[in-house]
Parts: C-alpha cells; sequence; structure tokens
C-alpha cells in the first residue's frame, strides 16, 4: 500500500467503530429530541425544561460538581506532587490511591450507603464509642444537607484519582532542570510549584479537568445509591423520563441538554488553559 | 553602558572547598576536595563524563549537599544556606530557560523572586539583554528560540543576579561547533567585564584551555592538578592529565636507568632524572619532536596530512607515537626515520605512582 494512503487505512477501523457506536446513536438521539408527531419540534425541550424538577436537579448537578471538582483538583495536585516526590514504593502508593477507580460507581455508592445508613457503619460506631444514644437516619428528607455532603464525599473518594493518574504523568514531564533553576533564581517550594509545575502542567490540567467535570455532569449511581429521589440530578431525570414515564423524547432531549452543557465547560476549560505558541515543554 | 554591571570591588567572593566528599550509597562521587578560586578567577573543572565535576559544581550551587566538608564563599560558610543566599547564580546545561515564560520574565525571574521593584527589574533585564545580543527577543517565549539564543537567555539570566559567582555546568555541550566558538569568546568578554567569579564545569580541554585562568583537571573523584591552561598543558602533575589534555595526547615511552642521569629510551640514551632508580616513563607532546640525524628509531605506520602539518603514527620499539611533522615532508608506510625529541619538553612519570618526577 502506498505510503500516502497507509495512515487512513490504519485508522479506518477506529473510525468505523465511532461511526456505528457513537455517531449513529447521537444522530438517532438527536432525530428523538427534535422529532415530534408533526415534523421537527422544540416541543420536547420546551417539557423538560418547565418541568419542575429541571431547575432542582440542574442546580443539584451544579452544586455537586461545584463542591466535588475543586476539591478534587486540589487533592489530586496535592496527591500527585506527594507522589513525585517519593523515593520509594512510588507504585505502591499509586495502585493503592487509584483502587477506587476500578470499583463500579453503583458498588461505590453502596459502600458509601452502608456507612451512613441507619444501621452503618457511622451509627454502629457512634453508638459503640458513645457519642449518640440511638442511630441516626443521617440520609432521611431530613437532611438534605447530610445527603448532599455523603455523595460528594463518595464522589471525591470514588473519582479523584482519575485525576491523579493524568496530573502525576504531567508532573513526570516537567524537567528536573526548571526546579533547579527556579530554586538557584531564589524560589521556595511554594513558589516553586505556583511558577513551575502549575503552568507547566496546563496540558495535563486540562485534560484532567474536562475529564472530570464532563463526567461530574454525567454523577448518577453514587447519587442514586445514597439520595434515591432525595437528590434528584440531571441524569436521574434522563433515566425517569427513559424508563418511568417511557418518554424517550423527553430524555433524548435533556441528553442534549447535558452534552451542551458539558461542550460549554470544555471550551471555557480549553480557553482558561491555553498554552501560547511557543510556550510548550 | 558595559562599565556598570561591574559589581562592588569591595566585595570579595573567593571560593574555598575544604576536604569536601560526597558518596552516593557505597559510590565515592568526591574524595576530600580542597580547592582555593580566587576573587574574579575564571575556574575551569575539567574532566571525562563521571569524574565528579557536575557534583562538585552542584554542591558549590547548593543543589547538592556534601557528605563532608565546607563550602565559603566570600569569607562566609555557605555549605548550609539555601542556593538562594549563597550569592550564586548558575547556567544549566539543558539551559533551563522557562517555557512558559517571555525571555523578559526568564531572565526577570531571579529578580522578581526577590521582589526587586519593577522598574529595577526592567533596567536591569534590559541591559543585560542588551549584553547578550536578545534585546529583540524579549517577548518571545523559549520555544520561538534556536538553541543559542536560549544560551543567551540563560547567561543573560544569571548576570542579571549581579551574582559574587556564576556556576555553568557544560554550557556550550549543547550548540554545535561554530556557535560554541562564538559563544566561548562572547562568554570569555562578558564575564571579564561582569568581574563575577566563575566555576565552569567542562568535558571539552579546548574550551578549557581557551576560558579558564586556572583549570582544575579531574579524575575519579579528585582533583588531578590545578594550574594555569599552560602549566597543566606543559608541566602535567600526573600521568593522567598528560594523556588527557592535548590532541592527539602525550606520548609515553619505557625507560631503563643507563647511569646517574642517563637513561635508556627505545635503544637511545636520555638525560633524565637523576634521583629515581626504577623504570620512568619518558614522556613528549607530538609536536615537541621533529626528524633529525639523530633520536629515536621509528618506523612509519600512518601518514595523516591535516593540512598545516603531518600526523605521523610510528612503531617505536613497540610502541606507537605520534609525532605533528612539517607537512612539506614526504614519508610514507615504512620508512624508517629518527625522531628527536625537544629536550627541555620532555617530562617523566613514575609509572608506579603515575606522578611528574622531575
Amino acid at each position: 500500500m502506498s505510503p500516502r494512503l497507509l495512515p487512513y487505512a490504519l485508522i479506518l477501523p477506529v473510525t468505523l467503530f465511532l461511526c456505528v457506536f457513537f455517531l449513529y446513536p447521537f444522530i438517532l438521539v438527536s432525530q428523538q429530541a427534535f422529532g415530534s408527531a408533526d415534523g421537527w419540534s422544540l416541543e420536547h425541550f420546551r417539557d423538560v425544561v418547565s418541568y419542575w424538577k429541571f431547575p432542582i436537579s440542574m442546580q443539584n448537578t451544579l452544586l455537586l460538581a461545584a463542591a466535588v471538582v475543586p476539591v478534587q483538583l486540589a487533592l489530586s495536585l496535592l496527591m500527585a506532587t506527594m507522589v513525585t516526590r517519593m523515593q520509594k514504593g512510588r507504585d505502591l502508593v499509586l495502585y493503592v490511591w487509584t483502587i477506587p477507580l476500578g470499583i463500579s460507581d453503583l458498588a461505590a455508592g453502596i459502600i458509601w450507603l452502608a456507612i451512613f445508613e441507619q444501621s452503618g457503619f457511622l451509627n454502629s460506631m457512634m453508638v459503640g464509642i458513645g457519642a449518640i444514644d440511638s442511630p441516626m437516619p443521617f440520609l432521611s428528607y431530613q437532611n438534605p444537607g447530610i445527603i448532599f455532603l455523603a455523595i460528594a464525599l463518595a464522589e471525591i473518594w470514588r473519582a479523584t484519582a482519575i485525576m491523579l493518574v493524568i496530573l502525576v504523568a504531567g508532573i513526570g514531564l516537567i524537567p528536573k532542570e526548571y526546579y533547579e533553576a527556579a530554586e538557584v533564581f531564589g524560589a521556595s517550594p511554594w513558589q516553586r510549584f505556583l511558577r513551575v509545575t502549575l503552568p507547566l502542567l496546563r496540558p495535563s490540567l486540562q485534560t484532567a479537568l474536562i475529564l472530570r467535570v464532563v463526567l461530574a455532569f454525567e454523577v448518577f449511581a453514587v447519587v442514586v445509591a445514597l439520595g434515591g429521589s432525595q437528590f434528584p440530578v440531571l441524569m436521574s431525570e434522563i433515566y425517569a423520563y427513559q424508563f418511568d414515564l417511557q418518554n424517550s423524547g423527553a430524555a433524548a432531549a435533556l441528553a442534549l441538554i447535558v452534552l451542551a452543557i458539558s461542550i460549554v465547560f470544555t471550551l471555557v476549560i480549553l480557553r482558561a488553559l491555553r498554552v501560547p505558541k511557543g510556550a510548550t515543554i | 553602558m558595559r562599565g556598570d554591571l561591574q559589581k562592588d570591588t569591595n566585595d570579595m567572593a573567593e571560593i574555598q572547598i575544604k576536604n569536601v566528599a560526597k558518596t552516593f550509597g557505597a559510590y565515592q562521587a568526591l574524595h576530600s576536595i580542597d580547592l582555593a578560586i580566587a576573587d574574579q578567577e575564571f575556574m575551569v573543572l575539567l574532566g571525562a563524563s563521571g569524574c565528579g565535576k557536575t557534583t562538585l559544581l552542584r554542591i558549590i550551587a547548593g543543589l547538592e549537599t556534601a557528605s563532608i566538608g565546607e563550602v565559603w564563599i566570600g569569607g562566609r560558610r555557605v555549605d548550609h544556606l539555601a542556593p538562594k543566599d549563597r550569592g550564586i547564580a548558575m547556567v544549566f546545561q539543558n539551559y533551563a530557560v522557562f517555557p512558559h515564560l517571555t525571555v523578559f520574565e526568564n531572565i526577570g525571574f531571579g529578580l522578581r523572586m526577590a521582589k526587586m521593584p519593577n522598574d529595577e527589574v526592567k533596567r536591569r533585564v534590559e541591559r543585560t539583554a542588551s549584553l547578550m545580543h536578545i534585546e529583540q527577543l524579549l517577548k518571545r517565549y523559549s520555544g520561538e528560540l534556536s538553541g543559542g539564543q536560549r544560551q543567551r537567555v540563560a547567561v543573560a539570566r544569571a548576570l542579571a543576579m549581579e551574582p559574587d559567582v556564576i556556576l555553568m555546568d557544560e554550557p556550550l555541550s549543547n550548540l554545535d561547533a561554530l556557535l560554541r566558538l562564538e559563544m566561548r569568546a562572547e562568554l570569555k568578554g562578558v564575564l571579564a567585564e561582569s568581574k563575577t567569579t566563575a566555576i565552569y564545569v567542562t568535558h571539552d580541554q579546548v574550551e578549557a584551555m581557551s576560558l579558564a585562568d586556572r583549570i582544575s583537571v579531574m579524575h575519579q573523584g579528585r582533583i588531578i592538578q590545578a594550574a594555569s591552561p599552560i602549566e597543566v598543558y606543559r608541566n602535567p602533575a600526573a600521568q593522567f592529565v598528560a594523556g588527557f589534555l592535548g590532541n592527539p595526547p602525550m606520548n609515553f615511552l619505557r625507560a631503563e636507568k643507563a647511569g646517574d642521569g642517563k637513561w635508556n629510551v627505545a635503544g637511545e640514551t636520555v638525560d633524565g632524572p637523576r634521583g629515581a632508580e626504577a623504570p620512568l616513563q619518558f614522556a613528549i607532546r607530538p609536536e615537541d619532536m621533529q626528524i633529525a640525524d639523530q633520536g629515536l628509531p621509528a618506523q612509519v605506520r600512518l601518514v595523516e596530512p591535516l593540512g598545516a602539518h603531518l600526523l605521523v603514527t610510528c612503531d617505536v620499539d613497540g610502541t606507537m607515537l605520534r609525532a605533528v611533522l612539517d607537512s612539506d615532508l614526504s614519508l610514507k608506510a615504512g620508512d624508517h626515520i629518527k625522531l628527536a625529541p625537544q629536550p627541555d619538553r620532555v617530562r617523566w612519570f613514575d609509572p608506579e605512582t603515575t606522578k611528574a618526577v622531575a
């Protein structure tokens, strides 16, 4: 085969795969979202947006993302810096920290449910040490704050490692000489982090943040396990439209809204963390 | 313009390294180094890779901690101080010009860290940039610069600090040959002008000879000889130095005692040291021999015309010896010639201790 055609031949399988399993379903979903009895319309979008649960599920999703992602960013940066500095046992620590990645999000939700529910570990422990007299219903509708906190904790536990892995790889790409130069020219460890690590880590931060923010808008199983119907989010609403209400047009419309939000945030992150031409490592 | 780069002359920046040693695990990288470098001196640490020269430089910089020993700069003990408190600046082998900062911010990096006011930063950056001829590049990023331009930024960044001591770790080794020659001359001029004490690490003997006030030749974690370039070249203190410097290096022949102050070299009797008894190494530089009626009997094995002269490899009593001879000579492999060493250029080494014998 001619060398000019070879690259196209090599990307053909993955292109086909994406067309069949991504592009084609996407077109179907769009058709459902914009379709109606009499041709194209925005009817499903109007229905979805005007439903009383839409604002609250949107608010919950955004609040959760706003609470979880910054904490995860800070934590993963801290953990990545620590791992990078380690001389020995680095791989072991990295494996242990990434274990939650190997657990499905529903299983993770159930693990944290086992901690927070009325007969769970937390209650048994607190009763055991005499902090409270009888088990408390942490996750009941009377404690929306605790439900939010439990979901946020579970999400942080479950999904920080995905950012960690990306950032560890990114920090590994920064040549050591930059840190030595910064040190010789008077930068303190904190200044070296702010003035060398962070700016040189921008490409990895972009990837990690986009991945994490998009996943945060798709949060579902953990929320369902811990909050049930007490804490509606966008994804649980899509589920409800599709399976409880059997309204696949509305489900598709809401799915496209989530996609639009994800695209907007991706563009914002790309713009905010862009690296000027000529300023790459 | 250039004059104001001179630092305060009261501020003496002599360096003393006292009994410094460094071990990495079981590996002894430096053995008890003692070295004094005078204020404003240009000292080159010369040696093959792995000889410990970079480790020594990094210990002076504070990027590495000595296992034992002391480092003094300007009469102040600094080995317990952070690099920024030692009055040093450094030029790194791979330049370490920050890719995310413009040339201006790179040169001003240390000044910003020292919380210098903006107008002073601007003044110093512009001055050192014009000194290094990169004033037109101040707004660029390092990705838009050539290797030589990055090198200039790295030197300007160090000079902008107006340090007592400037440390350079093989700063020219990543440049191509022509650029290296140009930067070498420029570095020498700029550093002499700034009256800064300089320590320069290199494995390139030509670079060392051309830049240094003094060269410290290092080998296996020790300083073998610290002296002026011409002294190191003419009077090597040890056989290692003689063989390391010079291209081609010094020739060595075995010499047997043949009487008081007389030595037998390849069947010829040569005047030599009086004290020694055991066999010595007779040593002569390739350019210090010429063809004569009397001299070491040699059979030509290889003739390499180098334009200005001939590089002739001959067999002298079973040892290969190289001579740099006049290019007008017509020599060919197999010719029998006599090579007369210039008597005042002959050196002697003890094969046991490898040290020079007077």
